[in-house]
């Protein structure tokens, strides 16, 4: 019996030191800051979008480019509009919702090399 | 049972009487949605009256403000998407001036010639530039005989959400083309009719009931460079 609730003990102090030294482990990394703006909800879940947001931006440029496709959803347009800063307006800069991310990831980012990172509209590049 | 080639073509003659008027078997332009892809349905164009283009260049102003294009100051390389041309004629000194730009031919030798295909030319006759397969090497500012085509040689900023420029890519007119899929005419086509001397109409060659489809038909008119047969969809009258 005494056998069994030492083992007991020692999974249950093993588990917890484990979650311990992870989250200990978590606060020293440093994690990117990414702030949302607008909307509740992006046009796909996040874990996707995560994933798949250069591949979805990817399709949609050569559909809108080549074909005249201007779908809303995966425009890169609507995607500044909601995820601009509003302070800066911009999706670029140190807490800039791109630009902090790459950043993190050190993933170089041409398209703000040619496409505008403000946010369109009466509210552009204007603090709200 | 046999059927001899004057009685297929009498049926058919039939056939072809009995669809009514106006019906069309494949259903011409209108304006797009935009789940709706460009179509080889249409062709759009531009019909230029010269002998009411005035000294004026709102066009010029109108289509740079619309795109964000802005110089350095330094006009040997700024790019330029639409410029005015004066013509003289040196025994009589009659003098013209007209608006030049990308003439977006049915043949563009730009596309021709872009090892990247980069430059293309959407179903609905508008030449572009992919950006975002351009590697800058100018082959088509070079076989344009326009020279309708410009090279980007400063680093951009503050472009229009609508038309992303940028460093080292090649850029010409568009025909304004984010307005054109939303059922809008082009900048300079608009300044020119609300300032200018109304020079300028927009429309689809394709569309019988177009007004530059009717204008084509009925009065003269001239390609620049005819000789070249690259059939453009910008069309001069007066020249």
């Amino acid at each position: 019996m005494m056998r069994f609730a030492a083992a007991v003990l020692a999974v249950v102090l093993g588990l917890a030191g484990f979650a311990d030294a992870q989250d200990r482990r978590a606060s020293r990394v440093a994690l990117p800051a990414i702030k949302i703006e607008k909307g509740e909800a992006c046009v796909a879940p996040t874990g996707e979008m995560r994933r798949d947001h250069m591949t979805l931006l990817l399709r949609q440029r050569d559909r809108t480019m080549r074909e005249g496709l201007r779908e809303p959803r995966f425009s890169l347009k609507n995607c500044v509009d909601c995820h601009a800063s509003r302070e800066t307006g911009s999706v670029l800069g140190q807490d800039g919702f791109c630009s902090s991310c790459h950043a993190y990831a050190s993933v170089s980012m041409d398209c703000f090399e040619c496409h505008t990172p403000l946010r369109q509209g009466a509210t552009a590049g204007a603090p709200k | 049972m046999s059927l001899d080639r004057r009685q297929f073509l009498a049926w058919g003659a039939g056939a072809a009487a009995a669809l009514a008027p106006g019906l069309r078997l494949i259903e011409l332009a209108q304006a797009r949605s935009p789940e709706e892809a460009a179509s080889a349905l249409q062709r759009w164009g531009l019909l230029i009256d010269i002998t009411k283009c005035t000294d004026c260049d709102v066009c010029v102003t109108a289509c740079h403000e619309e795109n964000g294009v802005s110089g350095h100051g330094r006009p040997e390389t700024d790019a330029q998407w639409i410029r005015k041309v004066s013509l003289r004629d040196k025994r009589t000194g009659y003098a013209q001036t007209l608006p030049l730009m990308c003439q977006h031919c049915e043949h563009p030798p730009c596309v021709d010639v872009c090892p990247t295909g980069a430059s293309f030319r959407r179903d609905d006759g508008i030449v572009l530039v992919d950006k975002h397969t351009c590697i800058g090497c100018r082959y088509c500012v070079m076989a344009c005989p326009y020279a309708a085509r410009s090279f980007v040689h400063e680093a951009v900023s503050g472009q229009k959400a609508d038309v992303p420029r940028g460093k080292g890519t090649v850029e010409s007119c568009t025909l304004c083309v984010h307005r054109v899929d939303r059922g809008e005419t082009p900048a300079c086509v608009e300044a020119c009719n609300r300032d200018g001397g109304k020079a300028m109409a927009f429309g689809d060659l394709n569309d019988s009931s177009a007004e530059i489809h009717r204008r084509l038909k009925s009065e003269p008119s001239s390609q620049v460079r005819a000789d070249l047969a690259l059939n453009t969809g910008v069309r001069y009258q007066g020249l």
